[in-house]
């Protein structure tokens, strides 16, 4: 037994430890955050602590709330697709991507093939840009320094992708209702095969330095464990579900876009612990270059649109400068926006994190009566407390990091 | 499509004291449910064989100031079983509590939370019913329709007192909304200076 145990230990004679008065010892309270850096943002948590063991874990959201939900009741369809963006800032284009299909699927617009190739490609990249930064940061929570700078180096490279296409390196706006913005350049697809075709060794790299990480495994190995009715009583999704051993992914069990077309392998893990959701991670990330290659081959072989052109988006701008329609149309698109018939939907992509959600009701008008955003960070935190109980505090950080918490989505 | 028209006349049949109505629409189900029995009924529909929606995804509110009963709350619930999505509907006034699921579902939790704290809806048998998501201290309900988008309440750090004050909302401009109905469709008023022609 270690020193400052407060149990009160049975010896082989049959005496016990006396505990004399002033050792009564009462549990201790503590404030994690909201400025800790291994907080992944404004987290909050109130920590009951009996020595070094969590009692009870108290998490307190709120503190990057900016009422999105409200302003999103106020704007129209289009002026609302930005603030998808800075809800998981760390995979910008797969929370529009859910915007998108909930309008998509109210106004029942076909995305152009092209367009739908595009947006399965920025969705993996997305991915990459997620899962890069979660296991190189949680390598950090529990003690390592040099992931998260190689990893930073690779995203970097995707954000110049991301930039390439959309012209901001994060908040991107880049899918719309009916499509992707612009198309891409042959130069641009080029590059990203060149990096498809770097990264593995990126990866290997990371996995040489963690993987085997005697530390890295001391630190993440069964802690945290989750069992298939943790996840149906707390509603899990994404990697939390998967690390669990249950195959569950909405791009094989649900396709949204044109993701049935492709092959991938959906990586599960064994004993649901930290350690297996970051093997899920890191085996995701080779699945989505897989993912990639086959949308590069046939972004090559299949040119053409990439919006469909109508109500609800642009038209061309050589048309705009000819055509009065067009000149008139492209006015009332960017002033008033386009309506979108009343009715409710609830469109769920399969983000990095998980099942990221949006219902939709709209009324007829050119803004959304309600929108609620569903993010799995949301629920991912809620469990904190039933997941830290009887863990150690240094665990704590390092769950916080394998739940993949960002709070952009969270605190919405 | 054709198993979500068995599933809604299956739970017609098995819970008619609960289910007040199913639509079809979007691809998607929705069911009405009537208030007193809507805890019983999700309990049926997470244990049933035929139905086994045992996550819940979401759950909110939508507002509707012009009803009687004012707020819809809406479940959603999935079945990572079946691969089906199903939602839930209870209309409630401002005065009804709507019974807390956190027994059947302990991820309801947070959710009636957010429901307490943006809509201002009461959940009997809540365990721990405090506001999430706005500030401590904060009052109103910030999606109700008649809260306005810039809040009654600003914040700023004062530097004689040395600490964060709140005050009224100072606004330097008038808050912007801007009326894009076009009078050839849709729009149901007259605009200003078209009355003298009638």
């Amino acid at each position: 037994m270690m020193d400052g145990d407060i149990r009160v230990n049975t010896y082989d004679d049959g005496t016990t430890d006396t505990l004399p008065g002033e050792q009564r010892i009462r549990n201790f309270n503590i404030n994690f955050g909201p400025q800790h850096p291994a907080a992944h943002g404004v987290l909050r948590l109130v920590l009951e602590l009996d020595g070094e063991i969590v009692e009870r874990c108290d998490p307190h959201i709120g503190l990057l709330h900016r009422g999105t939900e409200k302003l999103m009741e106020s704007r129209t369809y289009l002026q609302n697709l930005p603030y998808f963006d800075r809800l998981d800032y760390v995979a910008p284009m797969n929370q529009e991507h859910a915007w998108c299909l909930a309008i998509e699927r109210l106004t029942g617009t076909a995305v152009p093939r092209r367009a739908s190739l595009i947006r399965v490609l920025y969705s993996e990249i997305g991915r990459i840009l997620n899962h890069l930064l979660n296991t190189t940061t949680q390598a950090m929570d529990v003690g390592a320094l040099t992931p998260p700078l190689w990893g930073f180096e690779e995203r970097e490279k995707l954000m110049v992708f991301y930039e390439r296409a959309s012209g901001a390196r994060l908040h991107a706006a880049y899918f719309r209702p009916g499509g992707v913005h612009q198309d891409l350049t042959p130069d641009l697809i080029n590059d990203i095969e060149a990096w498809t075709e770097t990264f593995p060794q990126v990866l290997e790299d990371l996995h040489g330095l963690l993987t085997e990480n005697r530390i890295f495994k001391q630190r993440n190995a069964d802690i945290g464990v989750v069992t298939e009715d943790d996840i149906l009583k707390y509603g899990f999704s994404g990697v939390m579900v998967r690390g669990s051993g249950l195959a569950w992914d909405l791009r094989r069990s649900q396709p949204y876009e044109c993701y049935d077309e492709f092959e991938f392998k959906i990586p599960v893990g064994k004993n649901g612990d930290c350690y297996d959701r970051y093997l899920c991670r890191m085996e995701e990330m080779t699945q989505s270059l897989h993912i990639m290659r086959q949308c590069i081959v046939k972004l090559r072989a299949e040119p053409g649109e990439v919006l469909t052109r109508g109500k609800l988006s642009p038209p061309k701008r050589g048309e705009m400068k000819t055509s009065m329609e067009a000149l008139i149309h492209h006015f009332k698109l960017y002033t008033e926006g386009f309506h979108v018939p009343a009715g409710e939907v609830y469109a769920a992509v399969e983000a990095p994190k998980g099942e990221f959600g949006v219902y939709l009701k709209a009324d007829g008008s050119n803004k959304p009566y309600r929108a609620k955003i569903r993010a799995p960070g949301f629920l991912h935190l809620q469990a904190m407390d039933y997941i830290c109980k009887g863990h150690q505090l240094a665990d704590v950080s390092a769950i916080i990091g394998t739940m993949d918490i960002v709070f952009g989505e969270v605190d919405r | 499509m054709a198993d979500f028209v068995e599933l809604a006349a299956y739970l017609t049949e098995k819970r008619p004291d609960a289910v007040l109505g199913t639509e079809l629409a979007f691809g998607e189900l929705n069911v009405t449910v009537a208030l007193p029995a809507l805890v019983s009924f999700i309990g049926f529909l997470t244990v049933d064989p035929a139905c086994k929606f045992s996550s819940l995804v979401d759950i909110t509110a939508v507002d509707h100031p012009e009803r009687v009963e004012r707020f819809d709350v809406i479940y959603h619930f999935l079945s990572m079983y079946t691969n089906a999505r199903i939602r839930l509907k209870v209309a409630v006034s401002e005065d009804d509590m709507v019974p807390s699921i956190h027994l059947v579902h302990p991820s309801a939790n947070w959710f009636e939370r957010e429901v307490f704290d943006m809509f201002g809806i009461l959940f009997s048998g809540h365990p721990d019913l405090r506001r999430i998501l706005t500030d401590y201290g904060f009052r109103g309900h910030p999606l109700r329709k008649d809260f306005p988008t810039t809040g009654y309440t600003e914040v700023r750090y004062d530097e004689v007192q040395k600490r964060v004050v709140y005050e009224p909302v100072n606004l330097v401009q008038e808050y912007r909304q801007f009326d894009f109905m076009s009078p050839w469709e849709g729009a149901k008023y007259i605009l200003p200076g078209d009355e003298k022609k009638a």
